[in-house]
């Protein structure tokens, strides 16, 4: 793939741009000409129905696939989290977190990393010892180590039950408060959607369909009115019919 | 591929099954387990003092015994011990080595997959023992013979588990190596290597098996020395206590031998314990 280095006039670049992104499976094209962008400390969702692509999306811009076409620019790290943990089975939590890192002080980080999702008593652990929650969390950490400037997220708690959900659904707002990261995450929850994102996206016939910003400030409810007025647009859009 | 997954498939439930009972068993349960054997050895023992058996049949355990003594004693155990031990460990290492190189190559490059498995695929359908008659004539039969049956009996059980465990690794853990920033070599330390450390035990544990097996095959074609040797020359003599002693020796090698690997394993697999306990 391309990359580019021109920047828009306006405001700061953006952590990450992609144009054009297109990838096919055999005939039928999966993603047919992606543009999309997210500013700095921006929290994009990105929704879309099952098999609409959101997931090949995501690995298209992690640099996961080289099979696509199309331009993808990130400016400054990113990190990936899946929906599955990935943790090596093989590896304590501490060399999970550290996979891939160097540096004389790359203990020191990890355990931080670790602390700031609450885990900080673990990191002799083995991934198969940990819940799914805590897997998660550790995901998590392994991802923030690094540092990024863009945190992409596969459905990261689309696996967990509805409490822990909520639970990661809260400790990424905070994560996201302190460290000011930009995040695009995939999901296929209109709720999650609204209560993380500053804007919303649809993914549908292998293009973005709809872009819409979620103007409700930092303390967010699913009571709000304008929540729910929210979803409901969201949700005709993606074809599920009012009640 | 698929067939070779089917095919490994009772070899490795085999090879696995017996491991849970023993070391969850409660003591109460273990020491009943000890119950049966002691009593037939026992049986045996009073069968033989009784001269229900006659001892050119089969000597009594106890003579067994005092015959692994006297030849442990004026030395001659201990060659012949040592001799086997040489042919088993040069063949493992070389037919192992092989295995795991080739093993490698076809797991990690699609090239390699396409030009070493169906060989090897080929050959595995060839029992290996029945290859003597033609060993015989290629190398002769000497130490060679002894050597090249152990390889060849060794390489394959840890030929296939190594291409197994390649090919068995997530590739979505590879991925994630991927997103983490490593590189080939990296991930090959990091993700390929443990993840077929499992399957490359398994493998090693089959080949050791097959390595004794190739290994009594071999010493008993004109060997000179070896524990196979002590055996056919104890049978010309009526010797019946050494050969019965001679396969006491194997069945220990074999024992001692399963048992080290499976320390091994438990002290380099020690993740999988976190996983059976959960």
């Amino acid at each position: 793939m391309a990359t580019r280095t021109s920047r828009d006039l306006t405001g700061p670049p953006p952590v990450l741009t992609a144009r054009a992104v297109r990838r096919s499976f055999g005939p039928a094209a999966v993603l047919a000409g992606v543009d999309l962008d997210v500013a700095p400390g921006e929290v994009v969702a990105l929704l879309g129905g099952s098999g609409s692509g959101k997931s090949t999306l995501l690995r298209v811009l992690a640099g996961l696939d080289r099979e696509a076409t199309g331009e993808r620019v990130v400016r400054g790290t990113a990190a990936v989290v899946f929906q599955e943990h990935r943790l090596l089975p093989w590896k304590r939590v501490a060399d999970n977190v550290a996979l891939g890192l160097s540096g004389p002080d790359v203990a020191a980080r990890v355990d931080r990393a670790l602390a700031e999702v609450g885990l900080a008593d673990r990191r002799r652990a083995w991934p198969a010892e940990l819940s799914g929650g805590q897997a998660q969390r550790v995901a998590v950490a392994r991802a923030l180590v690094r540092e990024p400037d863009l945190l992409l997220l596969d459905e990261p708690f689309g696996a967990l039950d509805a409490l822990t959900r909520l639970r990661m659904q809260g400790l990424l707002r905070r994560l996201r408060a302190e460290h000011g990261f930009a995040a695009l995450l995939v999901t296929h929850d209109v709720e999650e959607a609204l209560l993380l994102a500053d804007r919303a996206l649809v993914l549908d016939g292998g293009t973005i369909a709809e872009e819409l910003p979620v103007p409700l400030g930092p303390t967010r409810t699913p009571d709000d009115p304008a929540f729910g007025a929210l979803r409901r647009r969201l949700l005709d859009r993606l074809g599920v019919p009012a009640p | 591929m698929s067939g070779t997954v089917l095919a490994e498939a009772p070899e490795r439930a085999a090879a696995t099954a017996p491991t849970p009972p023993g070391r969850r068993a409660r003591p109460a349960r273990r020491w009943r387990r000890i119950v049966s054997p002691v009593a037939l050895v026992a049986a045996w023992e009073g069968a033989a003092r009784a001269g229900l058996l006659p001892a050119e049949k089969l000597p009594a355990p106890s003579d067994v015994l005092a015959a692994g003594a006297r030849l442990a004693r004026d030395g001659t155990l201990t060659t012949h011990l040592l001799d086997s031990l040489t042919r088993a460990a040069v063949g493992l290492l070389i037919g192992g080595g092989l295995a795991l190189v080739l093993g490698t190559v076809a797991g990690l490059l699609r090239l390699g997959d396409d030009l070493v498995d169906p060989p090897v695929q080929m050959a595995r359908m060839l029992p290996h023992l029945g290859l003597v008659p033609l060993l015989i004539i290629w190398v002769g039969i000497g130490e060679s013979l002894k050597v090249a049956l152990v390889a060849l009996g060794a390489f394959f059980p840890l030929y296939f588990n190594t291409y197994a465990g390649i090919r068995d690794i997530d590739e979505r853990l590879v991925e994630a190596a991927r997103a983490c920033g490593l590189g080939h070599l990296a991930r090959l330390r990091h993700v390929v290597g443990p993840g077929a450390l499992p399957s490359l035990f398994l493998g090693l544990r089959l080949a050791i098996g097959a390595a004794w097996l190739s290994l009594v095959v071999g010493e008993q074609v004109n060997a000179q020395t070896g524990i196979g040797f002590l055996m056919m020359e104890a049978r010309e003599f009526s010797q019946t206590d050494v050969v019965v002693l001679g396969l006491v020796v194997y069945a220990l090698l074999g024992l001692i031998s399963d048992l080290a690997l499976r320390l091994a394993e438990r002290r380099m697999l020690t993740w999988r314990r976190g996983l059976r306990a959960t």
